[in-house]
């Protein structure tokens, strides 16, 4: 049984939405999504989404009465989760056709959960009394072990942004659109050495919905989903094994190529969670693009920009173009588009896409291989 | 003020260790590895006949940033280094370097530490600092 993306879309706009709650954010999205889809709330039997509202809160504000939810939450990766859940539920007879939506007030925090782990949550008791600020002062620690085991410059780590941001320049709906330079990297606010203001993703608002379900039931022409993988490391990242590489990345990576019967020749389109500069240098190599500690030169010398053998995080990534919290469902948006023929930047003849979803700090992580034909 | 963690039943002993001057972590009998966060169970054999042992306090420099927005408690000390160590036992935990200025000439990846305590209300926090002492 052949699952499809049937429908796609995000909220009309993303960036900074005061006058939008968490709740409008998921409910224009969805309502966005089915119009896209060409169907109404009574084609949708099944519903997941992740956090504040909460998967029973969007069914009923959207008037579905569910026969199958997921509200797995594990992080920004959690929409991929929920396309490789729903996969398989719809596979398995137990429900017809999903939404998945996301919205956040990442910004504005209007109708937002609440920040914040308790003094006796693990975070709590083993890292928060280290003077941690959030993913900015976590996420990025494994970089200088990285730098010295792999050999990678501080102008590499600046190179990644400068690449993406060549993608955003050509998106409109892009939070950050003007090319930039190393030097322009270097030159901004140092948040957490080694990384600089502009080697961190973007705080914004906004949403995103897809339709998940089977080929037949598509009424437009589809989103191919050829294999996915999901997997999870460490809830603190100072327990992740080895700083220089993510387990989760690669064994998500490994069953969804296997999953989709592909190798990487075969991939025209990539999207890698970029939360900070150095994830997608550990998205190229945990995925076998690269080799080990060649990701940094191969971004550098322009591998992953507009021209590129290797098109990557082709809105401009949660460094330009839009970062809500969890950014993972604007990677599948970015995907879709592209295999749509539909993106702002659009890419010559993408038929195969990779995302591969971050969750926490390298703490979760799932990769889905979509194609606009079946192999 | 600084966060001060707040043990839970299955932490006590690794924070009466720390309040007795102690790094103690866990041991398991089966494959006789060390393990760090505290938790009922070997992660590696999956066994339960495990133990709490005391660490020698020596430890190398795995990683860190250096933050420059400090967290509330932390503005007299900004920009510092959040750090992550390797004990000399195999395992790797969270802390922050002292006695050393946390500037990136002074904190060598691999640079080698020891333990020592600093306390934070009730509870005794573990820090690290240069091996030969402050510098």
């Amino acid at each position: 049984m052949t699952v499809v993306i049937a429908g796609a879309a995000e909220t009309d706009e993303v960036g900074k939405l005061p006058h939008h709650s968490t709740l409008q954010l998921h409910l224009e999205a969805a309502r966005n999504a089915l119009a896209d889809a060409g169907m109404t709330i009574h084609d949708i039997d099944g519903v997941a989404t992740v956090g504040t509202p909460g998967p029973v809160q969007i069914a009923h504000a959207l008037g579905i009465t569910p026969a199958w939810l997921d509200g797995t939450g594990v992080g920004g990766s959690s929409f991929l989760f929920h396309v490789r859940h729903a996969a398989a539920a719809v596979r398995a007879g137990l429900c017809r056709t999903v939404l998945i939506t996301h919205g956040e007030s990442g910004r504005s925090r209007v109708g937002a959960g609440r920040f914040g782990m308790g003094p006796d949550s693990l975070l709590g008791q083993f890292e928060l009394p280290y003077g941690v600020v959030g993913p900015p002062t976590s996420f990025t620690i494994t970089a200088l072990r990285y730098m010295k085991e792999t050999g990678l410059t501080h102008e590499q780590l600046a190179e990644v942004a400068v690449a993406q941001r060549r993608w955003a320049n050509l998106n409109p709906r892009a939070m950050f659109r003007d090319l930039i330079t190393v030097d322009d990297v270097f030159a901004s606010r140092m948040v957490a050495y080694p990384f600089h203001l502009l080697e961190c993703c973007l705080v914004t608002d906004g949403g995103g919905a897809l339709i998940v379900t089977t080929e037949d039931r598509a009424r437009r022409t589809p989103v191919y989903l050829l294999g996915s993988g999901e997997s999870a490391e460490a809830p603190m990242i100072s327990q992740m094994e080895d700083f220089t590489t993510s387990k989760g990345f690669r064994l998500s990576g490994e069953a969804a190529f296997t999953e989709a019967k592909i190798d990487h020749g075969d991939v025209d389109h990539l999207m890698v969670y970029d939360a900070f500069a150095h994830v997608p240098l550990y998205g190229l190599e945990d995925l076998g693009f690269v080799g080990r500690g060649e990701a940094g030169a191969f971004i550098a010398e322009g591998h992953t920009s507009p021209g590129g053998r290797l098109p990557l995080n082709t809105n401009g990534g949660g460094l330009s173009y839009t970062h809500t919290g969890m950014y993972g469902m604007f990677a599948i948006q970015e995907s879709v588009r592209q295999l749509r023929g539909e993106a702002a930047a659009q890419v010559p003849g993408v038929e195969v896409s990779v995302v591969l979803g971050n969750g926490g700090m390298f703490a979760s992580a799932a990769t889905l291989v979509l194609a606009n034909r079946l192999p | 003020m600084k966060p001060a963690p707040k043990p839970t039943p299955e932490t006590q002993p690794f924070w009466d260790g720390t309040a007795a001057g102690e790094l103690r972590i866990q041991r398991c009998r089966a494959c006789e590895r060390h393990y760090f966060y505290p938790r009922p169970n070997c992660p590696r054999c999956g066994g339960d006949q495990v133990e709490w042992v005391r660490a020698s306090g020596r430890a190398t420099l795995y990683s860190y940033v250096i933050n420059h927005r400090p967290a509330p408690g932390f503005a007299d000390e900004a920009p510092y280094a959040i750090a992550v160590v390797e004990l000399e036992e195999g395992v790797r935990m969270m802390t922050n370097i002292v006695g050393v200025e946390n500037v990136p000439d002074k904190l060598p990846l691999d640079m080698e530490l020891r333990v020592v305590f600093e306390q934070r209300g009730d509870v005794h926090v573990p820090l690290f600092e240069p091996a030969g002492g402050a510098r």
